[in-house]
């Protein structure tokens, strides 16, 4: 009998998850499926769900109209640069926190964080007025460093928790048999951090890449990523919902591949290293 | 060569001294055990002389050398840790070999000396396994094994046997001992338990709050414990101790005398009690005695098989050359 009450839980459990699972990707869903149909057929009241006659055409109208590859490829300048730049500051900054804290190394961390409590448009005209001054407006360089600033704090905390898991005593082990500071960073925790710089790696590379507020506000043309792409078909030519459809499902297709083959790393990076 | 010289050593961590002045010699090829209670200090003083831990002031000396700047990698010392600290993610020969690729030895040699540890250790066929492949003893075989390589002047072991069970404790405490007499190296070895200090050392340092209580040899400290607290700490079970008359009697403010000193009997005895709990282990017959009038509890240890069980009277008789008496201030009267 017991087993029967935990396979009926098991079974309700499961349709529980599927269902939350599928609200949840519902609008991703919709927009590919209203990326397939026509303007007419994406505003029809009651709504057409399946039952269609698929099309490309948005596709091709949004591929004339517009040069998607070059968004795409400022999207991926934008969000590998930022991530990459992240890294080489964070790394250091991270050790030296997990391996000789100070009295302070809690406080520093938690003022960086509340970085992030910030609401982003507060300082908006500042760092305008400061790209206008610097030139940088509309420059991917500028976007970079934005970016990798405002990602900083997380990926300081992500890393800072995957070396506080790697014991002490192992750099100590290595220091022990004759390993300078050099040996010990490259030969021994470097290699036990991998997972933990990988997955770091992947989620601030989505996250670059799925920045708005700034990409939008600081780029124009030259710089303008994947969001900008879609931000263009929104309201100036008023409500195209099929193209704009199409427009997003091309700028959210290349990281949803990512995301689903790294999957594993990414779920361990969610967790904040609280999962072995 | 592994002679070890603090002088006027401390250490302290912001405003609590953590170490107070100490001296302490360890002679070339000695077996060294620093025993105490945790937080005792010992093993902050092992980490100073690895120099995993800078000194707060006095002078570490090596060989003759001042080596309290030196940085850990060049001291010429090996060390064993609690957790094995092996690399995780290397196979167990490279493991051993990572001392002898720091040190840019040639291939062959790495090989060589690997190959002849591994077979000392039993490790050869577990070459190519990773640590979290190997069983607890046998990671910590891995770790001595690569201190061995290295050929170091002393090896330094922090409570290395602590995570094992008991039957591999005994064990591998027989080839800690064992390799000691083969390599005649200078070993320091931190414990909290007095059964390995004592079964296992050349030289006994036990410590109390940083404070060095006393330095001897195992039986030194057996027999002549030089105050109450070494009296306590070594030995097991431990030493009983009584106050008041009985003490006076032997001009003395408290007396010590241990387990294996009473002798009991059903008829006759210096003192009577009554036997609260008696431990069967075969070999001999633990007692702990009730109701004698000197003590909460005395601790009775007698030889083989004695049946005396709960509620029983019975008299001990202390042998009194084996007792020992200390003054008010707990230290020892000769």
């Amino acid at each position: 009998m017991a087993r029967a009450v935990t396979t009926n839980r098991k079974t309700v459990n499961t349709a529980v998850a599927w269902a939350i699972g599928l609200l949840i990707f519902f609008p991703i869903l919709w927009t590919i499926l209203t990326s397939f149909k026509t303007e007419a057929q994406a505003i029809a009241d009651p709504p057409i769900f399946l039952f269609f006659d698929w099309t490309l055409e948005n596709y091709s109208v949004v591929q004339e109209r517009s040069n998607y590859m070059r968004f795409l490829w400022n999207s991926i300048f934008l969000a590998g640069g930022s991530t990459i730049l992240g890294l080489i500051i964070a790394v250091p900054a991270a050790w030296s926190m997990a391996f000789v804290p100070s009295k302070r190394t809690k406080d520093i961390l938690l003022w960086m964080l509340s970085t992030k409590m910030l609401p982003a448009v507060g300082v908006l005209y500042p760092i305008y007025l400061l790209f206008i001054q610097l030139g940088l407006l509309d420059s991917r360089v500028g976007l970079v460093i934005v970016l990798m600033l405002i990602n900083l704090p997380i990926i300081v905390w992500m890393l800072y928790t995957y070396f506080r898991e790697i014991p002490g005593e192992i750099l100590e082990a290595a220091r022990m048999d004759g390993a300078g500071l050099k040996e010990e960073l490259l030969y021994v925790l470097t290699p036990m951090a991998v997972p933990g710089i990988a997955s770091t790696l992947l989620l601030n590379f989505i996250l670059a890449w799925n920045e708005a507020f700034w990409t939008l506000n600081l780029t124009a043309v030259n710089a303008a990523p994947l969001t900008a792409f879609i931000a263009s078909y929104s309201s100036p030519e008023g409500l195209f919902f099929a193209k704009l459809s199409a427009a997003s499902t091309m700028a959210i297709a290349p990281i949803l591949i990512l995301g689903w083959f790294s999957q594993k790393q990414l779920v361990r990076g969610l967790t904040f290293g609280a999962v072995k | 060569m592994g002679h070890i010289e603090l002088k006027q050593v401390t250490k302290s961590f912001g405003s609590t001294e953590v170490i107070p002045p100490l001296d302490l010699t360890i002679e070339d090829g000695e077996f060294a055990v620093f025993v105490g209670p945790s937080g005792c200090g010992k093993s902050t003083l092992l980490r100073l002389i690895a120099g995993l831990e800078d000194v707060s002031g006095g002078k570490i000396e090596i060989d003759g050398k001042d080596a309290t700047a030196i940085p850990p990698a060049k001291r010429g010392l090996a060390m064993v840790f609690q957790s094995y600290a092996l690399y995780p993610h290397m196979s167990v020969r490279k493991n051993i070999a990572f001392p002898l690729r720091m040190a840019k030895l040639d291939q062959a040699e790495q090989d060589r000396r690997v190959e002849q540890a591994a077979a000392a250790l039993n490790l050869t066929d577990y070459l190519d396994r990773r640590p979290g492949q190997l069983s607890g003893g046998q990671r910590q075989r891995v770790a001595i094994g690569r201190a061995i390589v290295r050929e170091p002047s002393a090896f330094l072991f922090d409570e290395p046997l602590s995570n094992l069970d008991a039957a591999l404790r005994v064990g591998m405490r027989l080839e800690i001992s064992e390799m000691h007499k083969r390599l005649e190296t200078t070993m320091i070895y931190v414990t909290h338990d007095q059964v390995e200090a004592m079964t296992m050392a050349d030289k006994i340092v036990v410590l109390r709050a940083g404070y060095i209580e006393q330095v001897g040899s195992p039986l030194e400290l057996y027999k002549k414990p030089r105050n109450l607290f070494v009296a306590g700490f070594i030995g097991s079970p431990k030493m009983n101790f009584i106050e008041g008359d009985e003490a006076t009697k032997l001009k003395a403010h408290t007396i010590g005398i241990r387990p294996e000193h009473i002798d009991v009997s059903k008829s006759k005895g210096t003192w009577k009690g009554t036997v609260g709990v008696a431990e069967h282990l075969g070999s001999d017959t633990f007692f702990h005695i009730h109701e004698t009038g000197l003590a909460d509890t005395l601790t009775v240890r007698a030889d083989g098989e004695v049946s005396f069980k709960h509620g029983d009277k019975i008299n001990l008789t202390p042998r009194r050359d084996q007792i020992h008496r200390f003054d008010s201030d707990g230290l020892r009267i000769e």
